[in-house]
């Protein structure tokens, strides 16, 4: 019992902690079409280039977490949600490729790799979207078969595809805030207020349709007493956005990120409560589809151990890297 | 056979996995080369080394870029299209591939950056452990993957509760029969691999006549190495053997293309397996041969393929074959490293010129030899995806075909680009070459001006 919570814990972190850490690095990439100057384009990719594999890490961590401790859920959403998560593999390879070659290609040859970063960037943030979406609104009470492999398509989840490009684009803004300087900056303040307004819009969408497409988030959320809990979730993200509009407006070079940063914890947290305790929604429950208790010990003992020591590392590699960049920077 | 959807998924696995295995194959290695290189310079502040791990550092970073992305893909297709399998197995190789995320790719992605770009941001004592710590990382990942794909291959450590693997001992999971000495091969063949494109590279320079006193170092270095580590793969790959022999003796017999149960099995140097009259055509055979390799002794009994019914066996022409290419590969390195040995000691090593245009020609086999045994090893387990317990063919997800197909496609086209991009980059590289020996002799880490990597290079 305490061990499937524990792992429930740790793959919603290995989540949510990909979600902003590779949020705002392929939020550079889907910034990347409004940023004409190849001097901003090489100061935009250097912020992220010694960090961005660690961040894609978190992806795999989640994935194998999944696999580890709940293989029924890993077995059955993976071919269910075939096609979008195999164009954003594919996505994520051009992207990822383009760290290297785009700085090792030639002036000429170079849009070929801006384009690689920008399209591969949104499309893959697109197909996480995507699978948001499809998970949000879940397979009613069954498996999910054959026949649902076309369910990931539908008006809801092309919905959550946009906020999610969207959101990352707002993280990745804020974070080249905090990381530049001038004219550079001077755009992404201005680009964040735009991204802002659309999370926003975003934020209200899902709020509305979300519980209107599923009766059991429908219940989650407007049940009493728990609404009057709930409603703290919602009046607090709307104090963390205000905050944030604020500070965007002061020119606030650290804040806008923490908050952006805040905005998707807490959305992220409603999200956790509108699934809850579905691995596979609305069908099977995390107890049902957890590992047996050996394996959930086993690997658990290696999580305690090493996850101290790789954020410690983390942290310190982005510290290494950390203050304003103000050319292409790096070289080997 | 048919194509159905399981033949698609596995053309699919196969694929990219045999893409992806390319680029640790040269970086397990190439990262050991590294940091040696970076440890001698430590010791004897001699710049020839500094610009050898400079040089060879971008090669490096663009292999391992090149490893993320098409690593990731791997730990999706296992869900996507291997379903029930996972379901069946999950808690014992999710575990594995757990351990491995936790332990090894947190600790190259945390300390590449560093190894990249810290040159001129942190101390050359903490430069070095972050390569080290990159050396280390590469390692550990084999160890796990290795564990987990010999876990396919001889099975330990559990029982099965309605269909699932139940674990009752890690120690005999993670250290399963087939574990260790694979592991070693497997990190012995990227050791050489490595050694046979650094060899081929500095060849190259030679014959050009340019950046000598670096080709020169790495060539006579990788070489010397070659020697000791071809060696050991043969003696290595004899554990594997016996191994295989002992746990899959059908995977033997198809390696050997031995159809009917035999003590002192000969050993068919050449010859064309034909399932059909289960013999083999045009065979070439040296008596007792094959028992001997496999069990060390003459008249050693060999299990044939025809003890067991047809829906059993490998695809013996593709174990016979992928065998034999790598084996015959294996023994030309070693020839060449032989070779190189008795030139060093007429010092002619460096001037041999059909042997340098030789070594340049022969660089990639060491892949090709890789590859070749990781066919044998994968064709060999089949039909079972765990050995003599779950037929591969339950293990794929009943995904509709025309998405398999076109995910497949779509993997081969971006493969294809992606791939033929990364040589020529490549190429360029190794074209520019190392940085001229005075001038990085002055602009070691200190001096260099910062933020020059960036830049689109321009000619």
């Amino acid at each position: 019992m305490i061990l499937i919570l524990a792992w429930a814990g740790i793959i919603s972190f290995a989540v949510i902690m990909y979600v902003l850490l590779d949020g705002f690095d392929l939020g550079i990439g889907i910034l990347f079409p409004w940023i004409k100057e190849q001097q901003s384009r090489d100061i935009m990719m250097s912020t992220v280039a010694p960090v961005w594999d660690g961040n894609e890490t978190w992806l795999v961590l989640g994935t194998a977490s999944l696999y580890a401790s709940f293989p029924l859920a890993y077995s059955t959403l993976l071919p269910a949600l075939y096609m979008p998560l195999m164009v954003m593999l594919a996505a994520l390879i051009f992207r990822g490729v383009a760290f290297e070659f785009r700085f090792k290609s030639t002036p000429k040859s170079q849009f070929i790799w801006d384009w690689s970063f920008a399209a591969g960037s949104t499309i893959a943030a697109f197909g996480q979207g995507l699978v948001l979406g499809t998970f949000v609104k879940g397979y009613g009470s069954v498996l999910p078969t054959n026949i649902s492999a076309l369910q990931w398509l539908s008006p809801f989840s092309v919905m959550t595809g946009i906020a999610v490009v969207v959101g990352y684009a707002l993280l990745g803004a804020t974070w080249l805030i905090m990381r530049t300087v001038n004219d550079l900056q001077q755009k992404m303040f201005k680009a964040a207020k735009i991204l802002l307004t659309g999370v926003v819009f975003f934020l209200l969408a899902v709020s509305v349709w979300s519980p209107l497409l599923s009766p059991h988030i429908f219940a989650r959320w407007f049940t009493l007493p728990d609404f009057y809990y709930l409603a703290i979730l919602p009046s607090l993200t709307g104090v963390v956005i205000l905050y944030n509009f604020y500070f965007l407006r002061k020119q606030h070079e650290i804040w806008p990120f923490i908050l952006s940063v805040s905005i998707f914890i807490l959305a992220y947290i409603g999200f956790c409560i509108s699934s809850w305790p579905y691995v596979i929604p609305h069908a099977v429950t995390l107890w049902d589809a957890a590992s047996p208790p050996s394996s959930l010990k086993f690997t658990l003992i290696g999580f305690c151990i090493l996850l101290p020591v790789l954020l410690a590392y983390t942290v310190y590699s982005y510290r290494v890297f950390a203050g304003k960049v103000t050319s292409g920077e790096g070289h080997y | 056979m048919y194509i159905d959807t399981t033949l698609l998924s596995r053309a699919q696995f196969g694929f990219t996995i045999g893409f992806h295995i390319l680029f640790p194959t040269l970086n397990i290695g190439l990262a050991i080369f590294l940091s040696c290189m970076e440890a001698l310079w430590l010791k004897t502040k001699n710049p020839v080394y500094l610009t050898i791990c400079k040089f060879w550092t971008k090669i490096f970073a663009l292999t391992f870029g090149m490893g993320v992305v098409s690593g990731i893909v791997m730990s999706y297709e296992l869900g996507t299209n291997f379903g029930p399998f996972i379901l069946a197995v999950g808690s014992v190789l999710g575990s594995l591939f757990a351990y491995e995320v936790l332990s090894a790719f947190f600790l190259e992605a945390g300390f590449l950056g560093v190894m990249l770009f810290g040159w001129n941001k942190v101390g050359k004592k903490l430069h070095f452990c972050a390569t080290l710590f990159v050396t280390i990382g590469t390692i550990i990942s084999a160890f796990w993957i290795m564990s987990a794909n010999s876990w396919m291959q001889t099975p330990a450590g559990y029982h099965i509760e309605a269909g699932r693997y139940v674990v009752d001992n890690w120690w005999a999971v993670i250290f399963n029969p087939a574990f260790v000495p694979r592991f070693l091969h497997m990190l012995m063949a990227s050791m050489v691999t490595c050694c046979f494109v650094v060899a081929g590279v500095s060849a190259w320079y030679l014959l050009e006549n340019r950046g000598l006193a670096i080709a020169k170092k790495c060539f006579s270095l990788v070489m010397g190495a070659a020697l000791i580590l071809t060696f050991a793969q043969v003696l290595l790959g004899d554990r594997v053997g016996l191994e295989v022999q002992q746990y899959q003796p059908l995977k033997t017999a198809a390696m050997e293309g031995l159809w009917h149960t035999t003590k002192g099995a000969p050993l068919v140097l050449f010859g064309i397996p034909d399932s059909k009259t289960e013999t083999n055509r045009y065979a070439l055979a040296i008596p007792k041969g094959a028992s001997f390799i496999n069990t060390h002794h003459w008249n050693g009994e060999l299990i044939g393929l025809t003890s067991v019914p047809a829906d059993q066996r490998p695809l013996v022409s593709n174990v016979f074959f992928s065998f034999r290419v790598m084996v015959g590969i294996g023994f030309l390195m070693l020839a060449m490293a032989v070779y190189a040995l008795w030139l060093r000691w007429h010092k002619q090593l460096f001037t041999k010129s059909w042997f340098l245009h030789l070594c340049v020609w022969t660089t990639p086999l060491g892949f090709i030899s890789t590859i070749a045994g990781w066919l044998t090893a994968e064709y060999g387990r089949q039909p079972w995806i765990v050995y003599g317990l779950m037929r591969t063919a339950q293990g794929a997800s009943q995904v509709p075909m025309n998405q398999v197909l076109t995910s497949l496609i779509l993997f081969i086209i971006v493969y294809g680009i992606v791939f033929s991009f990364y040589l020529v980059y490549l190429f360029k590289v190794i074209r520019k070459g190392p940085d001229d020996l005075a001038i990085s002799a002055d602009m070691s880490v200190d001096a260099q001006p910062p933020f020059t990597y960036m830049r689109a290079e321009t000619k």
